[in-house]
C-alpha cells in the first residue's frame, strides 16, 4: 500500500515536471502559483495540522519576506544573492518575536493573537507610504538569475520553484517524521501528559511556529519573484483565510493534504474569478461547506472512501 | 538522611479557600504510601503542587533533598518523577508502542532531533517493546490505545511511567474505573515494581489500597489528619469519623 | 460596544466571533441606506440594531450549533460568514462609501469652558456609556445575567443545575450581534459605511478584548477606553503608526500578565 504511493506520487511528480514541454504558458504559470500556495499551505499545516495551532496570521510572513526582499532591491540596490537570505533570515527573526507574544496564549487566544499581529503588519504595509509607497505597493522588481538562468522564461520559474518545492516539502517531511515531529504532534493531541513525560511543550510549540514562518517566508520570496510586485493586500486576513482553507481542504496534519488543497483552491480561484465577479463570498461559502460536511478534508474523507471500496476499514 | 519526597507546610489557597493546608510529609527512600480521604479533600491538589503543574501558595518540596517547588513542570521527570493521571490521557490516535517511545523520548537527548526518521527499527522501539512485556501487553504494540479497554489503557500507562525509570512514582487513582479483575492486576503490577522505586499512590479503593501501603496518610479538607501504618489509621477515631460520620 | 458583543460572545461561548466587524458594518449600512432614504438617524438606529440582533440569532442557531464542540470550525465558519457578508454588501450597495449625514441638532458643536466639542459624538460617548450601564445592570442584577455569568464560569456546571444553554447561546449571541450592529449604527455619521470597515473594526475588538481580559466585562469597558484614546491620539499625531500605537500596550500587557488586566486565563 505504502509502496504503490509512493510510486504514485513520484509519477505525478515527474508528469508535472514535464509540463511546460507539453503546457502552454498559461498553465505553466498557473502551476508556479499552486506550488507557491502548496509550499506557503505546507508551512502554515506545519502550526495547524501538527501542532494543533491555529493561526489566522499567516500572511504576514509571506508578505514581510516579499517587501523586504522587494525594499532592499529598491533601496539598497542588493543582489538577490543577498536579499534572499537576508529577507528568509529577518523574516524568520520577526517570527522568533511574534512566536514569543503569540503563544502567551493557546487555543483561541494564540489566533486572536495571530490575526492580531497579522492585522498590525497589514496595515503598517499600507499606511507606512515612505516605505512600502502603501496601496501602490512596490513594482518593476525582479526575478533573481540563480548560476545565469534566466527565471524571466515562464518554464525556466516553474522548475525553479518545483525544485524549492520538494526541497521543502522534503524538509518538512523530515521534521514531521522525526523525534521533534513526534513531540510537536504530542503537543498537539495531549500537552498535559507532554508536560508530565518532560517535554516542554511552550518550547516546542514556539520552534515550530519558527519553523513554519521561515518556510511561509520561502513562499513569500518565490511569491515576489513571480509576480515581480508586492502589495499590501497580500497581507489581509483573506490571504490567511485562503491558506487555511488550503490546509483544512485538504486535510490536516497529513503531508499531502495541504499540496492537494492548495492545487484545488488556486485552481478555483483563476476559474472561478473568471464567472463569478465575489470570489470572495465563494470562498466564504466553501470554508462553511468544509467545516460543516467535510471537517477532516478532502484528502481524508477520500483516502476513507478508497480503503472501504478496497474492502478495508477506514 | 534524605527523604525520598518532603513536602514542608503546603498551602495552596484558590481566593479564601485553602485547598491544601500546612501539609507535612516524610516519605522515605522506597517507601510505599497511600494518600487517602474523601472527595474534595485535596489529594489531587497536592500531587499537582509535587509535579509543578500547581504553584503552592507557600510551603516546600523536596525531591531527595532538591528543593523543586519551583522548578517547572516539564523538568521533574528529568530529576526521577513520573506520575500517572486520574483520567487517563494517553495518545489515542497512536500506537502502544509510540506511546511507549514517547515517554522514552521524553528523558532522552534524542527529542531533540528533528531529521532523522524515527522509525520502528529504531533501538527505542525495541525498549518499549521491552516495557510492553512487563505490563502484559507485547501483543498488542501496534494496536492503537484508542482501541483498547481502559485496563489495558491503565497498564500502558504505568509502563509509560515506569519506562523513565523514576525515583519517585505519584500514582493518582491508578484503579479507577477497573473491573475487579483488572484491580486485581494493577495491584500486582505495583506491587511488582522494585524499591529503587518511591510510590505514592492516591486510592479510594481500600481493600487493594491498604495492603499494598506501608504508610497511610488520610487528607480531610486540605489537612492531614492521620499518618501512620495500616492499623493506626484505620482504627484512629478520627478515620471512622471522617468516613463514617460518627 | 463593538468589543462588549464580541466579548460576552467569547466569554460565554468561546466562539471568537469573526463576523462580529461585519455585523457592525452591516449596522452601518442598513443606517447609512435607511437615513439616505429619509427615516431618522434615531429609528434608523433602532432598525439596524433589532435587524443584525436577529441575524446574529439565525446565524447562531443555524450555522453554529450544528458546530458546537468544534470550536475551530466555529471560528472557521464565522470567518467564512465574514467574507459573505463582505462581499454582499460590495454586491448590494457598491464600492463607494455611503456617508451617513448628522442629524441637524446635532450639527453645532456644543462650546464647554474654551474649547468646542462635536456634539454628535458626545452623544455617541453618553449613549455608550448609558448602554454600559445597562449591560451592567443586566449582567449583575438581573436572572439573565446571572445565568449567563454562570455559563461564562462553567458551562458544564452551568447546565447540571438546569439552565437552558441553547436558549442562553441564542439570547447572548442576539445580544452580542445587537451590540455590534448599534455600534455600526451610532458610528455611521462618524466612519460612514464603506466596504472594509469590517476588516477596520474587527483588529480593534480584538485587541480590546485581548488588552481587557476575557471573562471581564469591565475589562473590556476600560480598555476600549484606553484603545480608542490610543488609536485617536496616535491617527493624529503619528498617523503611518498608529497601528503600532495601538499594539503596543497589548504587548506589553500581554508579556507581563496574558489574561489581560482583568481578565482570567483564557482556556
Amino acid at each position: 500500500m505504502k509502496n504503490w504511493r509512493q510510486l504514485l506520487i513520484l509519477c505525478a511528480v515527474f508528469v508535472l515536471a514535464l509540463l511546460p514541454l507539453y503546457g502552454d504558458e498559461y498553465f505553466v504559470n498557473l502551476a508556479s502559483q499552486a506550488l507557491i500556495a502548496v509550499i506557503f499551505a505546507s508551512s502554515l499545516n506545519l502550526l495547524v495540522g501538527y501542532a494543533g495551532l491555529t493561526s489566522l496570521g499567516h500572511a504576514c510572513f509571506l508578505g514581510l519576506a516579499a517587501y523586504l526582499s522587494a525594499w532592499m532591491g529598491i533601496n539598497l540596490g542588493l543582489e538577490h544573492a543577498v536579499t534572499a537570505p537576508a529577507a528568509l533570515l529577518l523574516t524568520t527573526l520577526i517570527g522568533m518575536v511574534f512566536g514569543w507574544i503569540a503563544l502567551r496564549a493557546t487555543g483561541l487566544g494564540f489566533l486572536m493573537l495571530t490575526l492580531a499581529l497579522s492585522q498590525i503588519v497589514w496595515g503598517l504595509a499600507y499606511r507606512w507610504v515612505a516605505v512600502t509607497n502603501g496601496d501602490n505597493g512596490l513594482s518593476g522588481l525582479t526575478r533573481p538569475s540563480p548560476f545565469g538562468i534566466d527565471l524571466e522564461v515562464s518554464s525556466h520559474f516553474f522548475w525553479f520553484t518545483l525544485l524549492i518545492t520538494l526541497v521543502c516539502l522534503g524538509l518538512i517531511r523530515q521534521i514531521v517524521q522525526s523525534a521533534f515531529g513526534a513531540s510537536i504532534k504530542g503537543t498537539r493531541d495531549q500537552p498535559r501528559r507532554m508536560t508530565a513525560l518532560g517535554y516542554n511543550v511552550w518550547a516546542i510549540r514556539w520552534f515550530t511556529y519558527v519553523a513554519a514562518s521561515f518556510f511561509g517566508a520561502v513562499a513569500g520570496l518565490l511569491y515576489v519573484y513571480f509576480h515581480k510586485f508586492i502589495h499590501p493586500s497580500v497581507m489581509a486576513i483573506t490571504m490567511s483565510a485562503e491558506s487555511l482553507l488550503c490546509v483544512i481542504a485538504g486535510g490536516s496534519g497529513t503531508l499531502l493534504g495541504p499540496v492537494f488543497g492548495a492545487i484545488l483552491v488556486v485552481i478555483l480561484k483563476n476559474y472561478a474569478s473568471a464567472y463569478i465577479e465575489r470570489w470572495n463570498m465563494l470562498l466564504g461559502f466553501v470554508f462553511l461547506f468544509i467545516v460543516i460536511f467535510l471537517p477532516k478534508g478532502i484528502v481524508s474523507s477520500n483516502l476513507n472512501f478508497l480503503k472501504s471500496k478496497a474492502g478495508k476499514k477506514p | 538522611m534524605t527523604f525520598a519526597l518532603e513536602v514542608k507546610n503546603l498551602c495552596k489557597k484558590f481566593g479564601g479557600v485553602a485547598v491544601t493546608n500546612n501539609i507535612n510529609l516524610q516519605i522515605e527512600s522506597g517507601e510505599r504510601c497511600l494518600i487517602i480521604g474523601p472527595n474534595g479533600a485535596g489529594k489531587t491538589t497536592l500531587f499537582n503542587q509535587i509535579t509543578g503543574e500547581l504553584l503552592p501558595s507557600s510551603g516546600t518540596v523536596e525531591v531527595y533533598g532538591k528543593d523543586v517547588t519551583y522548578l517547572p513542570p516539564q523538568a521533574r521527570p528529568h530529576m526521577g518523577l513520573s506520575r500517572t493521571f486520574q483520567i487517563i490521557n494517553l495518545f489515542n490516535h497512536e500506537t502502544a508502542a509510540h506511546n511507549v517511545v514517547l515517554a522514552l523520548l521524553g528523558v532522552s537527548r534524542q527529542r531533540f532531533n528533528a531529521f532523522r526518521k524515527l522509525s520502528v527499527t529504531d533501538e527505542l522501539y525495541e525498549q518499549a517493546l521491552e516495557i510492553l512485556k512487563s505490563v502484559d501487553l507485547s501483543s498488542s504494540a501496534t494496536r492503537k490505545v484508542g482501541e483498547m479497554s481502559y485496563g489495558e489503557q491503565r497498564r500502558i500507562e504505568i509502563g509509560l511511567a515506569m519506562s523513565q525509570k523514576p525515583k519517585l512514582l505519584l500514582l493518582d487513582e491508578p484503579l479507577a474505573g477497573l473491573s475487579h479483575d483488572e484491580r486485581l492486576w494493577i495491584k500486582d503490577l505495583i506491587a511488582s515494581i522494585p524499591r529503587s522505586t518511591t510510590i505514592v499512590m492516591i486510592e479510594h479503593d481500600m481493600d487493594v489500597a491498604l495492603a499494598f501501603a506501608e504508610k497511610i496518610s488520610l487528607l480531610h479538607y486540605g489537612t492531614l489528619i492521620v499518618e501512620g501504618d495500616r492499623d493506626t489509621v484505620v482504627n484512629h477515631p478520627k478515620t471512622k469519623e471522617i468516613y463514617l460520620g460518627h | 460596544m463593538l468589543s462588549s458583543g464580541f466579548a460576552l460572545i467569547f466569554g460565554l461561548m468561546r466562539i471568537a466571533n469573526l463576523t462580529h466587524g461585519a455585523l457592525f458594518m452591516i449596522g452601518a449600512y442598513i443606517t447609512a441606506v435607511l437615513v439616505r432614504n429619509g427615516t431618522s438617524l434615531f429609528f434608523a438606529d433602532i432598525a439596524a440594531m433589532l435587524s443584525i440582533a436577529v441575524l446574529g440569532g439565525l446565524i447562531e442557531r443555524f450555522i453554529l450549533r450544528r458546530l458546537s464542540g468544534n470550536s475551530q470550525g466555529q471560528v472557521l465558519a464565522t470567518l467564512g460568514l465574514s467574507f459573505i457578508a463582505a462581499d454582499f454588501c460590495l454586491m448590494a450597495w457598491g464600492g463607494d462609501p455611503i456617508p451617513v449625514s448628522t442629524p441637524v441638532m446635532f450639527q453645532t458643536p456644543i462650546h464647554l469652558l474654551d474649547l468646542s466639542f462635536p456634539t454628535y459624538r458626545l452623544v455617541v460617548l453618553t449613549i455608550a456609556v448609558i448602554i454600559a450601564t445597562l449591560l451592567y445592570l443586566l449582567i449583575e442584577r438581573t436572572k439573565i445575567g446571572a445565568m449567563i455569568r454562570a455559563g461564562v464560569d462553567d458551562m458544564n456546571m452551568a447546565r447540571a443545575v438546569g439552565i437552558p444553554a441553547s436558549f442562553l447561546f441564542t439570547t447572548v449571541f442576539c445580544l452580542g450581534a445587537g451590540l455590534a450592529g448599534l455600534g455600526g449604527a451610532l458610528g455611521g455619521p462618524i466612519f460612514n459605511a464603506y466596504p472594509g470597515l469590517d476588516a477596520d473594526m474587527l483588529p480593534l475588538a480584538l485587541i480590546v478584548v485581548i488588552l481587557g481580559g476575557v471573562g471581564s466585562l469591565f475589562g473590556t469597558f476600560v480598555a476600549s477606553f484606553i484603545v480608542g484614546f490610543i488609536y485617536t491620539f496616535g491617527i493624529a499625531l503619528v498617523p503611518d503608526l498608529a497601528y503600532v500605537i495601538l499594539f503596543l500596550p497589548m504587548v506589553i500587557v500581554i508579556a507581563f500578565k496574558p489574561q489581560g488586566l482583568f481578565g482570567r486565563v483564557i482556556t
